[in-house]
């Protein structure tokens, strides 16, 4: 696969503060990456530095072969900000067919994009009248004209509702299918755990994690959680053989790493008779996150 | 590079439609044109002038306080207004540059003022007309005058995007702008005037004056209607020095300062970050 986007030692710092340090990273043709982070990790900076609306410090960045910011690289690269505004006074379909004119696409197509977003009838009014859930459809519709290359996607998900994420993350595969390149932030972590291939976390401006959330659960090597629950009144027996479990009700709430949980699984199973149910509970993503995010000293 | 440009102009067309400034820019001209030369229609038997030609020096006198003030209303929001909508970033993503977005602009902008100045100028003009058989020998000087207007017109909407440009807020560019049409408009006159008194056919009358008149937009625009019109007679105000100067002078100054002004605008746009 071909690297649509790569970043090499990517340095940024703003009047002394290092908003980005050393940061480097590639996206290829057809991988759908997340990006994560706190607010004020550097997300946003290095999506406006990879469109070129601000110059780096240091590193080499290259968009589908050309610098940031040049013309050619602007012509395949679409970009959807975060709360993504537009004149009040210019009804989507408007908006839209211009955007379509200045990326020279026939703007014929424009209802059909709409749609594809699900404003075809609300194509006619004025952006003004839109929620904020339109408003950001209206910035999607935009971000998909004319087959971009690399797609660089500001919190995309934020205003829409869970049906509207849902449609949303499948446009995007059918894009990644096509060779999109697709780097895109987020807070929601369950939604882009299903939804892309690799994620990158971002803390204090330095990249703290890259893989897929196989390898960053690896990685962590957080403590599983087993949840075991006892039969009528065997808890105490159960209790007596786990002394570092929390007692939970009838339950038991207990820990351990990951490379003993096949023979705790052993020992709890050795105690059939007494129990009578078993969980398995391995760290979420939430927890993955603020392992890495925390462990910069953040 | 057309189409894009094209594009812009047609969006903003739209938006300014919307807003009502095409409505306000036109209304604005035709009110105050009508009224002129209702007004300015007596003392024609006096002058020995045709009608036109002294309905054309009255309009020169309104235009030059008329034409700045509807150019710079048109365009103090121009670029302010994208950086505080946040509309300007994602602009800026695409394989347009910032020069085609500004000549988009002023391209929708100029349409709207020529409008503008051919319903105000164009009804006065009829009137005049229809009243007087002998008004179209100043056919001429309403040609001169509508397209020295565009001219003025350009030059403050450069002026209008440089200033809205340089401010980081809408509010403060509408501020400035205002500021700007009273310096250049209003204040720029009154002081020269005031230096003209008092210096009293000094140095500053013969050489300073005529050169400060040159350098002011609207003056130079007054100044090359009024000298080449042959009712210069019905004009008042600085229509004296209008004899001094030659017309090549003020003819440069009216071509030369749309070009400055966009140039301005142009590097003011480039300075403003996303």
């Amino acid at each position: 696969m071909t690297s649509t986007l790569t970043i090499s030692h990517l340095t940024k710092s703003f009047g002394g503060v290092d908003a980005l340090s050393d940061v480097s990273l590639s996206v290829a043709s057809g991988e759908r990456v997340a990006l994560l982070g706190h607010n004020g990790a550097g997300k946003s900076t290095m999506m406006k530095i990879i469109l070129g609306l601000i110059a780096s410090d240091s590193g080499d960045i290259s968009v589908c072969g050309a610098s940031p910011g040049d013309a050619s690289a602007r012509s395949q690269v679409a970009y959807l900000p975060e709360n993504a505004a537009f004149h009040s006074a210019l009804t989507g379909l408007e908006q839209i067919t211009f955007y379509m004119r200045l990326r020279g696409v026939d703007p014929k197509g424009a209802l059909d994009l709409l749609a594809r977003v699900g404003l075809a009838d609300a194509a006619r009014r004025r952006i003004g009248t839109y929620s904020k859930g339109m408003r950001q459809r209206v910035g999607l519709a935009q971000a998909l004209i004319g087959q971009p290359r690399l797609l660089v996607l500001d919190e995309p998900t934020s205003g829409l509702d869970p049906v509207s994420r849902r449609d949303f993350y499948e446009l995007l595969d059918g894009l990644a299918a096509d060779g999109a390149a697709i780097l895109l932030s987020s807070h929601a972590l369950t939604e882009v755990e299903a939804r892309t291939d690799r994620l990158l976390i971002l803390s204090g401006g330095r990249m703290v994690a890259e893989g897929s959330l196989t390898d960053l659960r690896s990685e962590a090597a957080l403590p599983v959680a087993l949840h075991v629950t006892a039969m009528n009144g065997y808890t105490p027996d159960l209790m007596a053989a786990f002394p570092n479990a929390i007692q939970t009700g009838r339950g038991l709430y207990l820990t351990c790493p990951q490379q003993d949980k096949l023979a705790t699984l052993a020992r709890i199973s050795e105690m059939r008779g007494k129990v009578a149910d078993l969980e398995v509970i391995p760290p979420s993503l939430e927890d993955i996150y603020s392992h890495f995010s925390r462990r910069d000293g953040q | 590079m057309i189409s894009r440009i094209l594009a812009t102009a047609r969006i903003e067309a739209n938006i300014s439609r919307r807003n009502r400034w095409v409505l306000i820019a036109v209304l604005l001209m035709v009110v105050f044109s009508l009224v002129l030369s209702a007004a300015g229609s007596a003392p024609t038997g006096a002058i020995g002038a045709d009608r036109l030609s002294v309905v054309v020096a009255s309009l020169t006198s309104l235009s030059v306080y008329l034409v700045p003030l509807v150019a710079l209303l048109m365009s103090f929001d121009a670029i302010a207004g994208e950086v505080e909508r946040g509309t300007l970033p994602l602009l800026l993503t695409y394989p347009v540059a910032r020069w085609e977005v500004l000549s988009g602009k002023l391209l929708a902008h100029v349409a709207i003022l020529i409008l503008a100045l051919v319903a105000g100028y164009g009804a006065a003009a009829l009137i005049a007309i229809i009243t007087d058989p002998e008004a179209s020998a100043g056919l001429g000087a309403l040609w001169r005058l509508t397209w020295t207007s565009v001219l003025l017109g350009a030059t403050f909407l450069g002026i209008g995007y440089a200033v809205s440009a340089l401010s980081r807020r809408a509010s403060g560019a509408a501020g400035l702008a205002i500021g700007v049409w009273l310096g250049l408009v209003v204040l720029y006159d009154l002081g020269l005037l005031a230096a003209v008194v008092a210096d009293d056919g000094g140095i500053f009358t013969t050489q300073v004056f005529p050169v400060a008149l040159l350098a002011n937009p609207a003056d130079a625009f007054r100044l090359f209607n009024l000298s080449a019109a042959e009712a210069s007679a019905a004009a008042s105000g600085v229509a004296g020095a209008a004899g001094t100067i030659p017309l090549w002078q003020s003819l440069g100054s009216v071509i030369l300062w749309p070009l400055l002004a966009l140039i301005l605008a142009a590097m003011a746009f480039n300075r403003v970050k996303s």
